[in-house]
This record gives structure tokens, sequence and C-alpha cells, in this order.
């Protein structure tokens, strides 16, 4: 049958049509807002992302009260810079020492805190990660290029639904003097999952 | 049983990567969102509801570098909404019949509508 390419217009992927399907459903039933689906794109392609975590910790960095009330409420002391919002209500905040390197997972999913980091890299919800995080954090970690001496003791936390974690990376040495804003610029995404170190 | 593989073979330097890497992806993480925020459902029966999809799949000999990640989250999403009896299947088989049907009836360039 001869096929005039220009009569119609390709069908995208089945897993295009499927959302689409589950979309137009929920949409006619008043269960969704079209403008509502769009906005939280936006949100997320455009607003949230871990530029807003290393704020976070750079000024935890400078600002010792500061500190102190993230370590003690995360989700209030981020909320004080604006960075709030689902999956950062229950928050908690662990902090990296000369004596322990904490790195985050979530071993049934990939909960992860958006308002501070936006959403998880591609690796973080791999069957890989989940699975060798727990298993033979040290071996991971070094993949990632992060050498942790053996006298270092390594925390593994399992993100779950209700509490998410975020890392408080140590302060790279020589970094005396600097802005708050230059401090921020050491503070790389993986460095507050815990499979990254701050770096000056 | 796979071989374990290291990350940096496994998983490629993923720093700047898109936030999604097609629009699908986007639409059905802002779905779940929306239907969530509207009380469709609560965020532990989704968390349970996606955990239930990515057991399965590792189960199942999955992908280990996350590559189908969203159409687990895809997956789960429609379980969901049929549990919940937002929908039904055989309602989502049809509109994804219609929708394509749509597409083919749409000569090139012109938007698609809604069926």
């Amino acid at each position: 049958m001869p096929h005039d390419s220009h009569d119609h217009t390709d069908p995208p992927s089945d897993l295009a049509l499927r959302v689409k399907a589950l979309e137009t459903a929920l949409t006619r039933k008043g269960y969704v807002d079209p403008d509502a689906i769009d906005a939280v794109v936006d949100t997320f392609e455009t607003k949230v992302g871990p530029r807003n975590g290393a704020a976070v910790i750079a000024k935890a960095w400078t600002d010792p009260a500061f500190k102190r009330r993230l370590l003690d409420d995360a989700s209030a002391a981020c909320a004080e810079l604006g960075f709030s919002g689902q999956q950062g209500e229950q928050l908690k905040v662990v902090e990296n020492t000369d004596a322990v390197h904490n790195m985050v997972v979530c071993t049934l999913c990939s909960c992860y805190p958006w308002p501070v980091l936006g959403l998880p890299p591609s690796w973080y919800k791999s069957h890989a990660y989940r699975s060798r995080a727990v298993i033979e954090p040290r071996a991971v970690l070094q993949e990632f290029g992060v050498d942790i001496p053996n006298n270092k003791e390594v925390r593994v936390w399992d993100s779950t639904a209700e509490l998410r974690y975020l890392v408080l990376p140590e302060l790279p040495a020589g970094t005396d003097g600097f802005t708050e804003d230059a401090l921020a610029e050491l503070v790389s995404r993986d460095s507050m999952i815990g499979t990254g170190v701050a770096q000056a | 049983m796979t071989e374990p593989q290291s990350f940096s073979e496994l998983l490629p330097n993923t720093v700047g990567e898109p936030t999604f890497n097609e629009p699908w992806q986007a639409q059905a993480f802002a779905l779940t969102v929306t239907a969530h925020k509207q009380d469709l459902f609560t965020w532990d029966e989704w968390a349970t509801c996606l955990s239930e999809e990515i057991t399965a799949d590792k189960a199942a000999g999955g992908p280990e570098d996350g590559s189908n990640y969203y159409a687990l989250w895809l997956s789960a999403l429609e379980r969901l909404i049929t549990v919940k009896g937002a929908a039904t299947e055989e309602e989502l088989s049809g509109l994804k019949q219609a929708w394509t049907e749509s597409y083919l009836a749409t000569p090139h360039g012109q938007p698609v509508q809604e069926p």
C-alpha cells in the first residue's frame, strides 16, 4: 500500500502512550490538573537540585549556630533557607568527621531528599548500588574514587519514605577565608550522598 | 547471579545528566506527585508499590544499571491507580488505543488532539 508519511503522526513509544492514557483518565475524573503536572515538571527541571544542598552545607560550615540547628532538625533548618516541600519533610543530616564517613542509599526504591538535592542520579536508582552499598560500601566508595582509611568507620544510611538523609561533608583543608558562596562551589552532589568528598 | 561490575564501567559519569531522559518520564513522575498531592494515595503507599516493582524486576533479572527505572515507576503508578479504583485496566488500555489512533489520524505537523 502506498504510504504518505505526511498524512499521519507517528505515535510515541508504548511507555509514552501509557503515561498519556493515565493522565487522560485522571484528568477527566478531576484527580489531577494538567497545569499542576506541568508546574511539577518545571520545578524539578529548573528549580531544585544539588545547588540547594550545597548552600545548606556551606552555611553549616560557616555558621556554627545554623549547623547545630541543622543537625538537630534538618527539615526546619533547610526551610530557613527556603528549601522545603515533598520528600524534605523528615530530613536527617549526618555529619562526616575524621572518624566517620557516612553514605546514603535507598535499598527498597529511591527515596531521596528532593528539596535539597533534586532527583537522584541514575546510579542511585540502580539495583547494583542499592544492594552493593550495604554489602560492600568500601568497595563501592573506591569505585567512586573515594578511599576511606581502614581506621575510619563507614556508616551506611538506608533512606525510607519516612526519613531521608543528607551527608554533611568535612570542610576541605585550605579554605580559610573562603566566602559562603565560594565554599558552596566545593560541595558536589556526590559529597552530600557520601559517594564523594568536598574538595578545595 | 550477575557478576558485580564496577560503577565506573556500569555507570559512566553522571554529573550533568538531564533530570529526565525522555519527556514521558517527567510526565509519569509529575503525575505521581500531583495525584499524591490530591490525596489519591499516601507517599508510603507509593513507596511500597514502587519497591515491589523494583524487587520483582531484580528477581526477574532486570538491568542492573537502573535504565528501566521509570518503566518500573510507570507500572507501579498504573497498579496503584487501579488498586485505588481511580481507573480500571480496561479503561487505561482503551485510552492508550484511542491516543494511538488519534496520532495516526493527525496529519504530520498538526497538534494531536486528546481522544
